[in-house]
């Protein structure tokens, strides 16, 4: 159970082995890692954040995931800095018993992250660069969530 | 045993100043042309609205930052707020465009 926000890339197989190693009522895990798409002519991305509130955000998030879903480990990990294409951006990983609750907890964390966590991205090419925009669908699929 | 602090008078509070360190983040900041600093606004702004509404009359470059203002997020000591949010002494106060992470 922790989130890390750090400038180095990352390997979700190692993260996975030792977050679950010895935990044999771990039935299901699932993991899912979001990298940097090249639209078509992109040199790097540069994600920049807010220090402090991005690692409050993320612990909340986790923690309404927990509150949530019988989970046995779960991990958040989201870069910032300079990127290229095809490097890793934000990595998730959620081991449940059974596998609905990892599958569903790893929705729901990537979900809220796109909506809640306090980052920014910026993307450079030839002819100049500029912020990406907010995309409403992230917010659609955040509303889904809502508890009735 | 817990002894609750009384409310202090009014005359007593008009005494403080509201300093309220900002931060802003992504096109807010290079907008704005700094990433943070300390401003003490008027005694009637007590809200992130009328906090916006006090900025844009500092300069061309709140002006620019906070021309869709609809488009603006805040935070207050780093949890999201709305506008109508209440801004305590010594709080930090973020401005910052909708979040694309992830």
């Amino acid at each position: 159970m922790s989130v890390r926000v750090q400038e180095d890339d990352f390997d979700l197989g190692a993260e996975v082995a030792r977050l679950t190693a010895g935990k044999h009522q771990i039935g299901a895990i699932v993991t899912f890692t979001g990298t940097v798409r090249d639209t078509g002519g992109l040199k790097s991305m540069t994600l920049e954040h807010y220090p402090g509130m991005t690692e409050t955000a993320l612990e909340k998030i986790e923690a309404e995931a927990l509150r949530r879903w019988p989970l046995a480990a779960s991990l958040v990990i989201h870069r910032f800095g300079t990127l290229l294409p095809g490097d890793n951006i934000v990595g998730v990983v959620t081991a449940s018993p059974h596998r609905r609750a990892a599958f569903e907890a790893a929705e729901f964390l990537m979900d809220y992250l796109k909506t809640e966590a306090p980052f920014w991205k910026r993307e450079e090419r030839p002819d100049g660069a500029g912020w990406v925009e907010h995309n409403q669908a992230d917010t659609i699929a955040r509303e889904k969530w809502a508890e009735r | 045993m817990i002894i609750s602090r009384p409310e202090l008078p009014n005359w007593w509070k008009k005494d403080e100043t509201l300093t309220i360190k900002l931060k802003y983040f992504a096109w807010v900041r290079e907008r704005i042309g700094r990433g943070e600093e300390s401003l003490t606004p008027p005694d009637d702004v007590t809200t992130i609205a009328e906090l916006i509404a006090w900025l844009k009359t500092q300069g061309a470059e709140y002006e620019a930052a906070f021309a869709e203002a609809d488009t603006i997020r805040a935070a207050i000591d780093m949890t999201h707020v709305e506008p109508s949010a209440n801004i305590g002494a010594n709080a930090e106060v973020a401005f910052f465009p909708p979040v694309t992470g992830g």
